[in-house]
């Protein structure tokens, strides 16, 4: 019997993924065509609740509006235009076949479930791809300026993991162009009447009562002030936890706790382990530094990786002769070369900066050099695709990337873990659902380029609008509680008194101290490679880091308004506790997948070594009271369409 | 790469709410290396105001990579400081010199009223977009994306304008505190396109008469262009009055067009 | 215009659902900002044939007297005898003034608007980049022309403060005598605190339509690339054409040139 089979047994909650039967390609229109309606008529008379509005969260707040249905929208930001969506660079995925070089849904999908190092769920993953081609034709329609060839048609360019080209892009700023659609038909929306938008508005807490979600307590982030806010589902679409690591390339204000708080009232988080460490971004120069910022993927189209072969190199990099570069990635997977999954690549460059070839003042980075574009396609062609993204790694690292090859390294990106979700997006929560990077479902263990901003449309656009219908039909007319049930009145009076500790404690050190102390952790023992005793002591590091956090922690201010240091002690108190359930995650997989790679577990040539008998499932943790005693459910993934198959871009 | 060691002085504006009385503060960063950003130092600044029992500065900052236009800052009379097409986030101390004093105040314009010390209230961007800067499609109904080609010099410069970030520096530099800039680069991105031919006119007279209700007036003095992160020409002003006029001028019926 | 002082708080919702205001057509237009800058846009094309063309008649100056005086005989019997005598002129007189007080009504409103969308100005040093002297100085350079023009006519139209106004003068051929403009011309420019004030008035009037003459453009929508690099240039040679003009009259004078 394997470890998954003996796990299933085990489950504490039942865990019922819901795929339609059906070939692979038939699911979702199965779904379609067997879901329950609600009347037009009668969708006014529900009201659904969406937290944050990047991506997932302002299309589906957009779409459940058009189609009639009440929505509130919060976003803790001042306006919802602003979610990490924004700064995505590189592109957006569409099986559309438009460069004709065999591209297809099928592919798509395969590509992706490979990608994921099948750790994803094949239904999800089809429907994800399906939807892919409808999401390109939703937006040109909005308005979004994607790059055109002459002729007036829609170009493409490749992207990691894939071997065709079907990378939608705007410059190197898709996702900002994709969010402002999005952003411009929910404002719609809000315009007409369809959405109440709450800005400036930080969930805190998610109310179950009997068993379903019956709404959540914000904070008001100008006044301080707590309310409830009570509907009939409630959709969360509140991102990712890369912030986990302090330094990662999300935005500064990212956090992990609206997933958190679902999660400590009985939503079950999946697979925590599976993060994201994105290649192509901008070393660490300085101590101080608050974030790190990505360089698109899109430049390993162009860019040529390498290290010099002597250690002990200081010569600039023009002056290093080919003879003595290593273009490792080219080297290594011949095929795909510089464009190898965003895994792979950045264990590449751990390797080859471990092995002291490292570029840089702090010898922290690897090359990445356009002198071979620029010769062989000119300064002004290759000026015209990656323009901005040379002029912002100037402005950041005060180097001109035409001259000098750009430094870079890998950094926390993406988190492919998040709330478990069937496969109508809902969490085990009734009425209850998770959107876009805040749910585990479709990247599996790793995710492809151009494939977040695809995941959080589909989602929003394609997906939600249809499940949530099929929750709320039978609901119609039936009571609703409201506002006043106790369990508001107790979430908001354990939400006023959570804050009011943290500025009761009266220590020493800042929010930002503790959260630098615990990145850094997480950062060293469940980063890129991870080991049984690493992750063991950060499983002792940061209960003993939480504690003193809990003692020490010093937040100025009032909780009577805007107050940045009280919000951001909020956060890393989550980010503390999710901590503890990422390492456990990671020393509980005894096997290397995707983003997360086990030293112990790995082939001959250092590449990820899964183990498929045992450990084919999702691990969904179930809260246990305490962060360090989290109860384990899982889920198994049977693959009927593709093969499990060793990953190799060679 | 240099890691230059500077002192600095700041002047920054506090004010504990829209009706406190605002004041500046002086404050010394002994010392700031050139790697770090503008707003590092400023989180430096908090760090050890907190550390030290008293309240940070509150200021407005997000995606740190120039993108999401969250953050904004009047650095030394200049929206975003000095470097130009460069938002706050992205403007870094090597900008300045060993010994420099550098005074920051929030962006004032009735519109963006003051929250708290360099935070402003940028609503009424949204509502501007709310009245009409977005092409009706509703979810659903889209045709074949390649069905309309879009002649690649109009799709450039719909996306010259649409790189807006919506930061609200146009206003803050504007001696008007006018929003026709970031008014006109949304009308410019969607009135260029053939999808958003359909609202062409709708869309230029509601917006700027939603325009109208929260800021001052464009007197073409050109600040905003300097001031634009994203460096949006005023060229796309001229093509939103240019289409403003056409809206109340022209006989709709004819243009087909609402 | 918004009196926003503080944020608000609370949902947001049904924004754009109000009832549109239909208002006659032309008060629909000049309800806004952008609608008052095409006024003043217009209003300022006009005044600028006028300065234009006021400035080339004067040039008559210089082919002496008769020539002068008949130029302003010309615009008295402009239309004679379709129309009566003066009928014309006070016709274009009149549509002068209405683009001045519309003009003056545009700006004066705009002015306002602009210190309402700023209640509490920078409490530190601006740091301009791109408006200029011209630009940030309309008003001032405004109202001084303005001063300037009530003057003016007062001296050589109305004769107020310059006594050889309305002096009539016979020239040779002549059936009848006709306004000494020429005599209270230079009457008026040997008053040497008069003639620096038209010096510098000019000068103001110059910069005015530095900033103006360009602004046109953009206030009307008149932009295209490939042109656009002419505004500038148009904008700083008419500016500079009519202040050559115009200040060269009190210069001649002064220097004896005329007289």
């Amino acid at each position: 019997m394997s470890l998954t089979d003996q796990l299933l047994a085990q489950n504490t909650v039942q865990l019922d993924s819901k795929i339609p039967a059906g070939a692979m390609a038939d699911k979702w229109n199965t779904y379609k065509s067997d879901m329950k309606l609600v009347n037009p008529n009668n969708k006014r008379k529900f009201k659904v609740i969406v937290v944050g509005t990047g991506l997932a969260g302002a299309s589906a707040a957009a779409t459940l509006a058009e189609l009639g249905y009440q929505v509130d929208a919060f976003t803790f930001h001042d306006s919802a235009r602003r979610a990490h969506s924004i700064a995505a660079q590189g592109g957006i995925n569409g099986a559309k076949n438009y460069k004709g070089d065999g591209d297809s849904i099928h592919r798509l999908f395969y590509d992706t479930v490979k990608g994921g190092d099948f750790r994803a769920r094949e239904a999800n993953v089809h429907r994800l791809a399906e939807n892919s081609v409808d999401i390109i034709d939703q937006m040109v329609a909005q308005g979004v300026p994607f790059a055109r060839e002459y002729g007036g048609l829609l170009d493409n360019r490749s992207f990691g993991g894939a071997q065709v080209s079907r990378t939608f892009y705007a410059r190197g700023q898709t996702g900002q162009q994709l969010l402002l659609g999005a952003y411009q038909q929910f404002s719609r929306q809000v315009g007409l009447g369809g959405i109440r938008l709450f800005n400036r508005s930080e969930l805190i807490d998610i109310v179950v009562v009997d068993g379903r979600a019956a709404g959540i307590v914000v904070r008001d982030l100008v006044t301080g002030e707590l309310t409830s806010h009570s509907a009939h589902a409630v959709v969360l679409a509140t991102g990712g936890y890369g912030n986990a690591f302090f330094l990662s390339t999300n935005a500064m204000a990212c956090n992990v706790t609206a997933a958190w708080r679902a999660h400590r009232k009985g939503a079950l988080f999946a697979n925590p382990c599976y993060t994201q460490i994105h290649p192509t971004c901008i070393p660490q120069s300085d101590d101080s530094q608050s974030k790190l910022t990505l360089m698109s993927e899109s430049l390993r189209n162009d860019g040529r990786v390498w290290v010099p072969t002597n250690p002990d190199e200081t010569r600039p990099a023009h002056e290093i002769p080919e003879s003595e570069r290593d273009y490792y990635l080219e080297r290594l997977y011949p095929s795909f070369g510089n464009l190898a999954p965003r895994d792979i690549s950045s264990r590449a460059a751990k390797r080859a900066v471990d092995k002291g070839l490292g570029v840089g003042p702090k010898k922290n980075g690897v090359y990445l050099d356009f002198s071979d574009a620029i010769n062989r396609l000119g300064r002004e062609v290759v000026e015209e695709r990656y323009g901005n993204l040379f002029e912002m790694y100037e402005r950041i690292a005060g180097e001109n990337p035409y001259d000098t090859p750009m430094r870079i390294y890998p950094a926390s990106h993406y988190t492919m873990g998040g709330l478990w979700v069937d496969y109508e997006l809902m969490t085990n929560i009734p009425g209850l659902y998770a959107a876009g990077e805040a749910n585990f479902s479709d990247h599996g263990a790793n995710r492809l380029g151009a494939s977040a901003l695809m995941q959080g449309l589909s989602d929003g656009y394609f997906v939600l609008p249809y499940t949530i219908g099929n929750y709320l039909a039978p609901m119609l007319n039936k009571p609703m509680p409201g506002t006043d049930h106790p369990e508001f009145k107790a979430a908001e009076a354990a939400a006023k008194e959570r804050f009011a500790g943290y500025l009761a404690i009266g220590g020493t050190k800042s929010p930002d101290f503790f959260h630098r102390e615990l990145g850094k952790i997480i950062w060293d023992y469940c980063g890129m490679e991870r080991t049984e005793q690493g992750l063991e002591k950060a499983l002792s590091e940061i209960p003993a880091l939480y504690e003193e956090f809990k003692k020490d922690l010093r937040v100025t201010g009032d909780s009577e308004s805007m107050n940045q240091t009280l919000e951001k002690a909020g956060r890393v108190d989550d980010f503390f506790q999710l901590g503890m359930l990422m390492c456990k995650d990671a020393l509980d997989r005894k096997e290397s997948c995707g983003g997360h790679f086990r030293a112990e577990y790995q082939t001959d040539d250092g590449e990820a070594l899964r183990d498929d008998d045992n450990y084919c499932h999702v691990s969904a943790w179930q809260w246990g009271g305490d962060p360090m005693k989290p109860v384990l459910n899982v889920e198994k993934l049977d693959f009927e369409e593709v093969h499990l198959a060793t990953r190799s871009y060679k | 790469m240099s890691n230059t060691i500077k002192n600095i002085t700041l002047k920054i504006w506090r004010q504990a709410g829209p009706a406190a009385k605002g004041y500046f503060e002086t404050h010394n960063i002994p010392e700031i290396t050139d790697e770090a950003s503008f707003l590092e130092m400023l989180d430096i600044l908090n760090d050890r105001l907190v550390t030290e029992g008293k309240e940070a500065v509150v200021f407005d900052h997000d995606c740190r990579e120039g993108i999401c236009g969250t953050c904004s800052l009047m650095i030394d009379g200049q929206a975003h400081g000095p470097q130009r097409g460069t938002a706050t986030c992205q403007l870094h101390m090597r900008k300045f010199k060993d010994g420099d004093s550098i005074t920051i105040e929030p962006w004032r314009a009735s519109a963006f009223p003051l929250i708290k010390d360099l935070m402003v209230d940028r609503s009424a961007f949204d509502r501007i977009i709310e009245s009409g800067g977005y092409i009706t499609a509703e979810t659903g109904g889209a045709p074949d994306a390649n069905l309309i080609p879009i002649a690649k010099p109009i799709a450039d410069a719909a996306m010259d304008s649409a790189e807006c970030i919506g930061c609200g520096a146009c206003v803050a530099a504007c001696p008007n505190g006018a929003a026709n800039l970031f008014t006109a680069a949304k009308v410019a991105h969607l009135n260029r396109l053939p999808q958003g031919q359909a609202e062409r006119y709708s869309r230029v007279e509601t917006m700027v008469e939603t325009m109208d209700e929260h800021f001052g007036s464009c007197t073409n003095h050109g600040e905003c262009e300097a001031a634009c992160p994203k460096e949006i020409s005023i060229d796309v002003i001229a093509l939103m009055h240019k289409d403003y006029r056409k809206a109340k001028f022209a006989n709709r019926k004819d243009l087909a067009r609402s | 215009m918004a009196q926003v002082v503080t944020s608000h708080r609370g949902p947001v919702t049904g924004t754009a659902n109000r009832a549109k205001k239909r208002r006659p057509f032309l008060i629909d237009l000049y309800s806004t900002a952008v609608g008052k800058k095409y006024v003043m846009a217009v209003t300022g094309i006009a005044m600028m044939g006028f300065v234009l063309f006021h400035m080339i008649g004067n040039l008559k100056m210089y082919a002496g007297a008769s020539d002068l005086d008949h130029y302003a005989h010309f615009l008295q019997t402009l239309l004679y005898p379709l129309a009566p005598k003066g009928w014309v002129l006070w016709i274009l007189r009149g549509g002068l003034i209405t683009m001045l007080f519309l003009h003056l009504h545009a700006a004066w409103s705009l002015t306002r608007l602009n210190r309402e969308a700023r209640p509490v100005k920078y409490q530190s040093a601006r740091d301009y980049q791109i408006a200029n002297f011209a630009s940030r100085t309309m008003r001032w350079s405004g109202i001084i022309v303005l001063s300037f023009i009530v003057w003016h006519l007062l001296d050589l139209t109305f004769g107020v403060v310059n006594s050889e106004v309305g002096n009539m003068v016979a020239y040779e051929g002549d059936t009848e005598k006709v306004k000494a403009v020429y005599v209270s011309v230079i009457a008026s420019f040997e008053r040497t605190p008069v003639a620096l004030f038209y010096v510098v008035a000019n000068i103001l009037l110059g910069i005015h339509l530095f900033h103006g003459a360009w602004s046109i453009f953009q206030s009307l929508g008149w932009n295209n690339p490939r042109f656009n690099k002419w505004r500038r240039a148009f904008a700083t040679g008419f500016a500079a054409v009519v202040v050559i003009g115009n200040v060269s009259f009190p210069v001649a004078v002064m220097a004896g040139v005329i007289s």
